[in-house]
Order: C-alpha cells, then structure tokens, then sequence
C-alpha cells in the first residue's frame, strides 16, 4: 500500500471479495534523513514513500478495518534498486528502477515476508492481469484492462511462481472506475493525484541524486556521428539516448544523444534519422511461459514504457538473449531500457536491451 | 495461521500501559468539575488548586520527596529536556560545562546531549558492556571537575536493567556535580527513593504506571539550581510557565497512589510471570537468549534475541495472532531501526536486529503467558524456514 488510489483500492476490491488482508507499506528511502536539515550536505530526492503517503496508507487501512504494517525495506531497495540505477547511468545506460522494485522486492521479499505472515498471495496496485491458464496450468501475465494505465511493462521479470503468487485486483478496471470507487466507498485517497516519475528522485533531479551516491562528474567529449569533437559534456550520467534538452550545443538542425560509451566517456550526436534502428538484442531475458518461443514468433514488442508497440520477429539467442526485428525502424533504442514482446494481451517476455 | 486474531494479549507495557478505571474516573471528574484555572484566587482556582496539590503529594509520597520539589510537566521527555538544559544553563556561569550520561540511555536524553553538544557543551556518553549496566569506574573515569550534570536511567527501557544509581550519584557529588535519573520505566515496577538513592533530579512519566499520556514530572531536590526550559508565567513555583493540565495531573496523581499501594504485590506477581515467560521461550525455542543481565532487573521487562529471525517479521507475525510486543525503537514512520541499546552493549548486528522486548503489566495473566508460548515455536520456525529464502527461483 504506497498511499496512492490504485493500491488502496485494490485492498478494498480484496476486503469486499471476502479476503483476509494485510496491509503493507514499503519503506524503502528515507527521505526524513536524506532531507534532514540538520545534516547540512544532504537533501530530499523524490516523491513517494513519504511520511504522508505512509499517513494516506494507514489512514485507507483503518477506513478498511485491516491490520496495517511498514516493513522497512531499505536496505533491500539500495542493494537491488539504488545501486543498480546508479551503476547502469555510470555505465552510460537508462535503467528502469521499478522493474527491478517489482522483481526483485515486491514479488521477491515482499512475498516471502508475507508468507511468514501465513499469507497466500501478494497483491499490489499495478494494472496488470494475471491469468492461470486450467489446461496448461501456467499463469498469463495479460494487460491491465485500461490501456493507458497498463503497467505490464513493469512486470516483464516475473517468474511461473511470482505470478502464482501475485494478484492484480485493479487490472480488470480502468482508472476513472478507480477513483470512482475510492471515491464511493470514502477513501481519503480518491483524489490523490498520479505519481508519474520515479519514486526516489524527482524528475529533473537525477543528476544531483547520481553524483550524492558517488558518481564523478567525469567531464568528456561530445561527437557528432561522424566523430567529431562538437562539445563538452559533464559526465555520461547526465544524457539519455533520445535526449534533445540539455546537450548545450548550437545548430541547424535539432540534436539527439544517439549513442553514450562510458568506457570513453563520449557522448554521440545526431539527428533525428541516425536514431533509428531496426532491431536490437536484449539480454536477462525473461519468458513469461518459463521457455522461449519458436524462432520468427511474431510479437509487438515496447521499447520504453510510453513506446507505441511495433510489429517485430522475435529470434531466441543462447544465454537468456534474444533478437527483436522491427517491421519499420523504431527511434531512440535506449541501452538499459526494456524491450517487452506482447501477443496481443499477454505478455509474451522482455529483456534489456544491450 | 488465522490473520485475524480474536483475542488481544498486550505485552507492551514499557511503551505505555492501559489507564486504570479509578484514574480515568479522577481525570473525567476534574475535566467536568475542576474546569477553573489554578493559578486564580476564586472558589474555581482553589478548586483546581486543591487537585493539583493532592496529585503532588502523591507524587511526592511515592519517591519519598517533599511536594515542593515535584514540578508537573507534559512528561518524561520533557522532564528530561528540562533537567538536562536547566542544568546545563544554570550552572554555565560557573565553568561547569561538561555532561554525561550513558549510551544506553533514552532519546530525550541523548538527543538532547547532542543538541547541547553543537552549542558548545563537552559531553560524554558512558559505554556498557553485554550486561546493560553501567559500571562505576566508567564514570569514575569520566567525571571532571568542569562536569555540571551525570544522567543515567534507572531502569532501561530496552532490556530492564536496574543501574547502579546510589553508587553512581555518589561519585558525581565527590565531583561536585549534579545527578539525574530518567526513572520513567522504574516507578510503578520498583521501589524509588530519592534520598536513598542520594539524587538531585528524576524524570517521571504518568502513561508508563497506568496513567495519561501527556504528564509527567521531574522532581528537584530543594535548593538544586535549574533554570527555567518552558518560560512564561510563574505557575509550578516558578519553574514551570503554562497554565497546569488539571485534569491529567488529576489522573498522575491517583495513578501514583495506585503504584505506591500495588508495587510490592504486583513486582512479586509480575516478576513470576515474566520468569515463566523467559525460561519457557528460552526452552522451547531454539537459537534464543536473554539480553542483558537477568538481575538486578526490573520484574516485567524480558528481552529475548531468535537467531536467524527479523524482529519485524516476529512483530507483525506476533500482532496477528492477537500478541503485542516491541522491538528496538520505533522511528518516525513507524518502522524499525536497529536498537541503539543493543548496539551500545556491544551486542553483534544480528542481535541488534532480531530481538523482541515484552514487557508486563497489570491485567496480564498465566494464561496469557501460556498462549504466547504455545504459538511462539511454530511462528519463529516458518519465519527461519522463509529467511534468505526468495521466491525468484
């Protein structure tokens, strides 16, 4: 329960189906610390896992009559989601911090938390949907019913097991239901507003939060595609493939980050044109089913989570790789990001792309 | 494991304890009755006046003072803030600029040591070894000839020791300095005498011995120099500005008649439950111990470490079986951090971090003790067969 509508609702939608349920919040970031004043040198990043969401959230619990915990789970979350983001910016990647929140915390810790709680199931806020496939007897991750809340996105990683354990009980609706709900049932959160960036830093932010958690401002060149020196830049953490604000330089033409190589701290320029590509591997890879599909499959596969899915060819590589080919070209393949290959509604697997 | 308890068994008198009936009604009747101001001439001043001198002597009787040294405050942290910082700036025109209490003590004491710290103010802390006292050459040690105030707890919080308080004022006044007792956790459990104990100020808390939350005292032993913390008015003889809180030093006063008549058959009662409590998870429960010394101790007050378990997962799992029991300290928003109590002693990390504190109180009973310890064995063996363990295959 982070405080926000979709997860109180969702414990609602459970409490009025006849679950017995817990509440739980994470706290994963304190943001009391990092932002204590009388710790000159330290400031508040972010936005989420607040005292006040942990307010809302155990405000929603008493309004339910559930018992309501805060796990602290801060060391987890520094340990698989904090250095993680801090080492994939270093290494000139754009990592994605809530699927690792989601894999490696909620549906890792959290759920062997809760089954030393005697619980049988984490549920969580996500529009998402689980299916359990009778005659097989696996589980679908599907789409959330609202396709501009669907956060399959963010649930590429999980495994048959996590799923067997998870349930989406907002997946089915769209947002407006949501609120409508929470607003009916009286919940305190209904209109809270979405949160949209990530959680511990605030948008605009993540170069202060990377350089507090050690990353050097290690100055290097900026080059256009054809090697040329153009500018200077104050370190790779600071650009993103795709990224046209913020490059500091003059031209006729607008200008995007089209390829960042840490190892010798150069950023690459182009225009628009050099950013397209028409495949890309993916490594870490996850099959939703637990085994690849025939090579050729074909997919729609989502680069970045506000990507308009593209027709692609899936080729299974060795290793928990895979190749994506594209019907048409797709800009700004970003290295770090996601690519999740979809069969309709279900989520087919997903990869980082390399 | 049913998730919705269906009875209630509260092990966590150390962070506060139920109201006793008879000192709810004496807060109900002065909040309808009493409502006047003490600080004024007329029949209703005298009225709340009366109320406030009867709950001081009370408080007064039962740490063996006279009812002019009791000053009436919002409670332990504040009697703390007020020994603490009205000594430490009373005494500053005399060179007397050094404080010490012990690692182990509360925050209202630490913390507060700390703020006086960046305003210039030398303190020590005293370091505790794995039995939770404090030992007397520490302080011996420490003391100097500039030290204005030694503040160390009666009785942990944490894990129930009783320090050695008549020997260690005693070193600070052959020092020439001040001695303070936080003995927010000692009344009500065990005997408190402040000329027998040699002290010069006690912190006290009505909410730790079935009383309200919100008041508290610090007695001042006649012709102590402290300075006003809270200035205003000149209510509380001078010492303490604001108009009293009538009705909750109402409920302090009775709930310190009700501790001085129970000590001596509740210490005896409770120290026998508790016992059983301890010897019975310690021999049904595997990987288990006891911090801290067993005696001297305060009789209600166990605290026990499960190897290879996370005290919060024990806590929650505790809470839904209908069992309520603390651990460490809790912070800000309400989750745990390792207790700086266990770390002071020298304890290993695990141990700061997977230990569990009950603590007894009035109402508990044998058969509550038998449930815990009937449930406890199966709890802690699913949570060690979960730990390190991750679904992620």
């Amino acid at each position: 329960m982070s405080g926000g509508v979709d997860s109180s609702v969702a414990a609602a939608l459970l409490v009025r189906q006849g679950h017995e349920v817990i509440g739980l919040s994470m706290q994963l970031y304190d943001q009391a610390r990092s932002g204590n004043p009388g710790d000159p040198g330290t400031r508040a990043f972010g936005t989420c896992c607040t005292i006040d969401d942990l307010h809302d959230a155990r405000r929603v619990a008493a309004t339910l009559g559930i018992p309501h915990y805060i796990v602290n789970f801060e060391r987890e979350f520094n340990d698989t989601v904090i250095s993680n983001f801090v080492s994939e910016y270093a290494a000139g990647r754009t990592p994605i911090p809530c699927v690792h929140c989601n894999g490696d915390l909620k549906f890792a810790t959290l759920v062997s938390r809760a089954e030393g709680l005697g619980a049988d199931f984490v549920a969580t806020g996500h529009y998402a949907r689980v299916d359990l496939d009778s005659d097989s007897g696996t589980y679908a991750l599907k789409r959330g019913a609202d396709p501009a809340k669907d956060q399959s996105y963010f649930l590429f990683t999980l495994n048959q097991l996590q799923l067997s354990h998870a349930m989406f009980p907002v997946g089915d609706l769209d947002k407006s239901t949501v609120r409508d709900y929470a607003r009916e049932i009286g919940l305190s959160v209904a209109e809270k507003p979405d949160s949209h960036e990530i959680c511990f830093v605030a948008s605009g932010e993540h170069t202060a939060f990377l350089e507090e958690h050690g990353t050097p401002s290690t100055a290097g060149a900026i080059r256009d595609v054809t090697g040329k020196v153009v500018g200077r830049h104050e370190g790779v953490h600071r650009f993103t493939v795709g990224q046209r604000k913020g490059l500091g330089l003059s031209s006729p033409i607008p200008l995007y980050v089209v390829n960042i190589d840490a190892g010798q701290r150069t950023v690459t320029v182009g225009p628009r044109a050099s950013l397209e590509r028409i495949d890309l591997t993916a490594s870490g890879v996850n099959w939703i089913l637990g085994h690849a599909p025939a090579p050729g499959t074909r997919v729609t596969a989502r680069i970045r989570h506000q990507h308009r899915e593209a027709s692609a060819s899936v080729e299974p590589l060795p290793d928990e790789r895979v190749r994506v080919t594209f019907d048409e070209p797709q800009s700004a393949v970003a290295p770090g990001q996601a690519v999740v290959m979809y069969d309709g509604e279900r989520v087919v697997g997903g990869g980082w792309i390399e | 494991m049913g998730m919705i308890a269906v009875m209630r068994i509260y092990f966590d008198h150390n962070a506060t304890t139920p109201v006793d009936p008879t000192v709810v009604e004496a807060i109900a009747r002065a909040l309808s009755g009493t409502f006047g101001n003490a600080s004024s001439v007329h029949h209703f001043g005298q009225q709340a006046k009366a109320v406030l001198d009867d709950a001081r002597s009370a408080v007064a009787s039962l740490i063996s003072a006279e009812p002019s040294e009791i000053v009436f405050t919002s409670g332990g942290t504040e009697s703390d803030n007020f020994a603490l910082r009205g000594v430490a700036e009373a005494l500053e025109p005399t060179g007397r600029r050094h404080l010490i209490a012990s690692s182990i003590e509360h925050e209202a004491v630490l913390v507060t040591l700390r703020a006086l710290a960046r305003r210039g103010w030398r303190t020590t802390l005293l370091s505790v070894d794995q039995s939770g006292i404090v030992k007397p050459e520490a302080l011996a040690e420490a003391l100097t000839d500039e030290t204005a105030i030694v503040s160390v707890m009666h009785a942990n919080n944490e894990i129930g020791t009783i320090q050695p308080i008549a020997e260690l004022a005693r070193l600070a006044h052959g020092r020439g300095a001040l001695f303070h007792t936080d003995a927010v956790q000692s009344i009500g459990k065990i005997p408190v005498d402040v000329r027998a104990l040699g002290l010069d100020l006690l912190s006290l808390s009505a909410h730790k011995f079935n009383g309200p939350k919100g008041v508290g005292a610090l007695w001042i032993k006649r012709g102590a120099r402290v300075t006003s913390v809270m200035t205003g008015g000149k209510h509380e003889r001078n010492r303490r500005a604001g108009t009293e809180n009538v009705p909750g030093i109402a409920g302090l006063g009775v709930a310190a008649q009700l501790a001085a008549k129970k000590l001596s058959s509740e210490s005896v009662r409770l120290a026998a439950l508790r016992n059983r409590l301890e010897a019975e998870i310690l021999q049904k429960v595997p990987g288990t111990a006891v911090n801290g010394v067993r005696e001297p101790r305060v009789p209600n007050t166990t605290n026990i470490s499960f190897d290879a378990i996370e005290a919060e997962s024990l806590l929650i799992a505790l809470d839904l079986e209908g069992v309520a029991v603390s651990t460490g300290s809790a912070c800000s928003s309400g989750t745990l951090e390792p207790s700086h109590v266990l770390r002071a002693m020298g304890l290993p990390s695990p141990r700061t971090q997977n230990s569990i504190r009950m603590s007894l109180g009035a109402g508990n009973t044998d058969a509550e003790v038998d449930f815990v310890v009937s449930k406890l064995p199966a709890i802690v063996e699913k949570l060690r067969s979960l730990t390190g363990t991750r679904v992620r295959a």
